[in-house]
């Protein structure tokens, strides 16, 4: 039996002293997959990292293990050695595109500069090559795109790019760290799609990290669980998905949000009604800045919730669903008919209108984002209550925030700590604590759980519909994620170039999608299930 | 203290450079602004007759204490200590024995002379005593430049804030009018203008302050830019929260970090343009006890090295201690540092 083509054995990562990742070892034979799964913070990512020696030395240290590349040592390998591999032997696909592209370089030189390096080609021979691997990732019209600079390219294209950059050299192992965390799901299959379809072509290994088990399923042949730096259970893949054995990989496994929705009562008012929204940017060109055309953010959009109902708003990124959520809010300017509670929302001065955000809530994307670090816990949430309740005493405004963070489910007693001594999903029930303090009667729900792992969005998914059977809230949900819009919500609006696709009942839209793109999109989303 | 500011304090208590630092700075100045009490060419404390006088404060006249004549008491002068001794008072002094005005004429050597235990530094080229004119000098070099930085920060934070916040036109003229003022050859003109007016301490203040206020308009602006998109802010709009208290409490918070960063620097600058402005003639008027001019002097009698050593070390551990101070209190105003987990 011949040796495997990366062998990693009790693999040992510290940072600054610290313990990170303990006792790793997993093997990966030529034209297999394996993928590293685990929520953020297991270790998934450093350990792959270090198969390649790239994390920050010397704050990161292997106290023990061993990592083989066809039989040669890469731990503590001199740094000569390791060149040769890193981009050659061995490629890597990294999680953001955005970033992982040098911007002030074209795709020509981006591609080109590994052909250059490790193969030693000229311009002319590396432009063709460029060209061909263009075209293997599929890139349409590739002539013309080598002169692109990244921020030209669509996400989807960027990540194209970085695959190819990655394949430039037919390396034999190829990492890919979360590869289609940071696409809409349409794209994400493709990508996948390709990638599969390219490691059948070249017989590459593929070692592939993600915290998706639906992407891992369809992907991978075996499967390796992490959590808290140690691998919990490795196996195939069918093995682990039917028969999971450790208490770990059940919960991951069962961390999807399930469940669905209690219909709402006939006779619940109508709490919000938009009609014909419409939110246009202008293009200014020229030196007199005139305006030349529009960018149609929201154009036309019509909705309505009712008390104690979740819409949902799904679409992919640049859909406008953000953009609608913040001109329901009126935090920017917008056309058309808002009301709420019959009331005109547009028609209100400014001091009205501050009096009435009480009712009308909104939890942010980033729960990292979305606190002012500065301010404690009760400071943030406090800071709505002196605006709408003025009258409160100290005393009375400390019971109303320890009572909202008991309802969160947070302990009250972290009151005064500040936003970066707790976690992302504890973060988010401290933004859903400051929206609810002021009891509104509608909240807008800007993808609250997309930053999350998986069994924390499901928790927060458990809140939110526990609170809103307590409140009688109304929720206007907006996430791209759709297993989550069928968990929460109770009808959905399809956005799509700030247009309204399709909408329906959830079930309904689930089953039988009348749009094509709904179709699409319902495909994409659910095609690993 | 609410917690906030307690774990700043402790943030602050742990960069121990820069908390002893500032200890021993504000050893320094708080004593420095007692100089009448530490160098005085008058006595603190006289006893004559079983009454009590106090020169510092209050001006005597020599018949006050025995003298024929009613001129201003020089308590230097062998007459009056013989006068005072005799009628069985005594007097208390300070530990130097001089004010920086004050003549040394009875020099060993033709001025400047060498360290003595009379003259613990030395006398300048005018037989004043260096250790007096150090310590006055600290004082208004210190006091310059904290009322310096104070307002200059002041101005460009509002105008830095208002760029930032109203954007657009606003910004624009306001920056290509900064540009245009930053281009302006500033130590020509403080010397040109201070060859018009006669400079006074608030007339150098006002001079200088016409140039300093620009250096944390940039930053200011470009934090008030960055920050009135962010989500927090955006929460606050959606919480009702008025548009100048969310400037005041969520945005002003992130550009104080960054003018805090460059207030130490901003005071060193201003403690250094005085002092050159000194060096070269053109800073306080004649008399006045400067760092910038014993530096010169310190040039002008490199004969007598303990004029420059002296300007040097006290210019050197001052700036130092300043930076140093301001350090610990950047590390105190930045929440990502300390307190994790």
């Amino acid at each position: 039996m011949t040796a495997p083509l990366l062998e990693v054995t009790d693999l040992a990562i510290d940072f600054n002293g610290q313990a990170t990742v303990r006792g790793v070892s997993f093997t990966l034979d030529r034209g297999e997959t394996l993928a590293l799964v685990g929520e953020s913070g297991s270790g998934k990512s450093v350990s792959a990292l270090s198969i390649l020696q790239l994390l920050p030395y010397p704050t990161a240290s292997h106290p023990a293990g061993s990592i083989r590349f066809e039989g040669r040592e890469l731990l503590g390998a001199a740094e000569p050695d390791l060149i040769a591999v890193r981009g050659d032997r061995i490629g890597m696909i990294f999680q953001e595109p955005m970033t992982s592209l040098n911007p002030l370089h074209t795709v020509e030189k981006q591609i080109g500069e590994t052909l250059l390096i490790h193969r030693g080609m000229d311009a002319p021979a590396a432009r063709a090559r460029t060209l061909e691997l263009l075209e293997l990732v599929g890139i349409a019209d590739p002539e013309s795109r080598l002169r692109s600079y990244p921020h030209q390219l669509s996400g989807g294209q960027r990540q194209r790019v970085m695959i190819a950059m990655a394949l430039a050299n037919e390396p034999d192992l190829l990492i890919a760290d979360e590869p289609t965390t940071a696409l809409d799901v349409t794209i994400q299959q493709q990508i996948l799609e390709l990638l599969s379809d390219l490691q059948q072509r070249l017989g590459m290994a593929l070692l592939l990290i993600s915290h998706d088990l639906g992407i891992v399923r369809r992907m991978a042949d075996r499967v390796a669980v992490m959590h808290r730096g140690q691998i919990v259970e490795q196996g195939q893949i069918d093995a682990i998905f039917d028969t999971p054995q450790h208490p770990y990989t059940i919960e991951l496994l069962n961390a999807e949000p399930s469940g669905r929705q209690e219909p709402v009562a006939d006779d619940a008012p109508e709490v919000l009604a938009g009609n014909d929204i419409r939110v246009w940017f202008p293009i200014q060109r020229g030196l007199l800045r005139r305006t030349v055309g529009h960018v149609k953010a929201v154009d036309g959009v019509d909705l309505h919730v009712r008390a104690g109902e979740t819409l949902g708003i799904v679409g992919e990124s640049g859909s406008g669903k953000t953009t609608l959520g913040l001109a329901l809010l009126r935090l920017i300017d917008s056309r058309g008919d808002i009301r709420f509670d019959g009331t005109d929302l547009r028609a209100l001065d400014k001091a009205t209108l501050r009096a009435r955000r009480a009712d009308i809530q909104i939890v942010f994307q980033d729960p990292f984002a979305s606190l002012d670090p500065r301010f404690s816990i009760s400071q943030v949430i406090a800071e709505g209550l002196r605006v709408h309740f003025p009258k409160l005493t100290e005393t009375q405004l400390d019971d109303r925030i320890r009572s909202v963070l008991g309802e969160v489910g947070l302990d009250a007693d972290t009151r005064h700590r500040y936003p970066h001594e707790f976690s992302g999903g504890q973060r988010q029930r401290i933004a859903i604590a400051r929206a609810l303090v002021l009891e509104p009667r509608l909240l807008i729900l800007d993808e609250p759980t997309s930053a999350l792992d998986r069994s924390v969005q499901s928790q927060i998914v458990d809140l939110l519909r526990a609170l809103q059977s307590r409140r009688r809230l109304a929720y206007l949900f907006i996430s791209h994620d759709l297993k989550i819009v069928r968990a929460l919500a109770h009808r959905v609006i399809v956005m799509k170039d700030g247009h309204v696709v399709e909408t329906g009942d959830v079930e309904n839209l689930f089953t039988q999608p009348r749009h094509d793109y709904t179709r699409r999109l319902i495909a994409a989303a659910l095609f690993n299930h | 203290m609410n917690p906030i500011n307690q774990r700043r304090w402790q943030q602050f208590q742990a960069n121990r450079r820069g908390w002893w630092s500032l200890w021993l700075f504000m050893a320094l100045f708080i004593a420095s602004l007692g100089a009448e009490l530490l160098a005085n060419d008058r006595p603190i404390l006289v006893s004559y007759q079983g009454a009590w006088y106090s020169p510092v404060f209050t001006d005597y006249s020599e018949s006050t204490f025995g003298g024929d004549l009613d001129i201003a008491a020089d308590f230097r002068d062998p007459y009056l200590v013989d006068l005072i001794r005799e009628a069985g008072g005594w007097m208390l002094w300070p530990p130097i024995r001089y004010h920086y005005q004050t003549i040394n004429y009875d020099l060993p050597t033709p001025a400047p002379s060498a360290p003595t235990t009379d003259n613990w530094l030395g006398t300048d080229d005018q037989g004043r005593d260096v250790a007096a004119r150090l310590i006055y000098g600290f004082r208004i070099s210190v006091l310059f430049g904290l009322a310096l930085t104070i307002l200059s920060s002041i101005i460009g934070v509002m105008a830095g804030a208002v760029q930032g916040f109203f954007g657009g036109l606003t910004d624009l003229l306001f920056q290509r009018f900064i540009e245009i003022w930053n281009g302006l050859p500033v130590l020509y003109l403080l010397i040109i203008l201070a060859s018009v007016v006669e400079p006074t301490f608030a007339w150098l203040l006002g001079l200088m302050l016409l140039f300093s206020w620009t250096a944390l308009v940039g930053v200011v602006r470009a934090e008030f830019l960055r920050a009135r998109n962010f989500d927090y802010v955006r929460a606050a709009r959606a919480l009702g929260v008025g548009e100048l208290t969310i400037m005041v409490r969520h945005v002003l918070p992130n550009a104080m970090v960054a003018t805090l960063t460059f207030m130490p620097f901003i005071l060193t600058s201003s403690i250094t343009t005085l002092t050159s402005l000194d060096f070269l003639g053109f800073g306080l008027p004649v008399g006045s006890p400067s760092l910038g001019e014993l530096l010169a002097q310190g040039k002008n009698n490199l004969q007598a090295p303990w004029l420059g050593i002296t300007a040097f070390v006290v210019l050197g551990v001052m700036l130092s201690l300043l930076i140093f101070v301001g350090e610990a209190a950047r590390d105190a105003f930045d929440p990502r540092k300390g307190g994790m987990r």
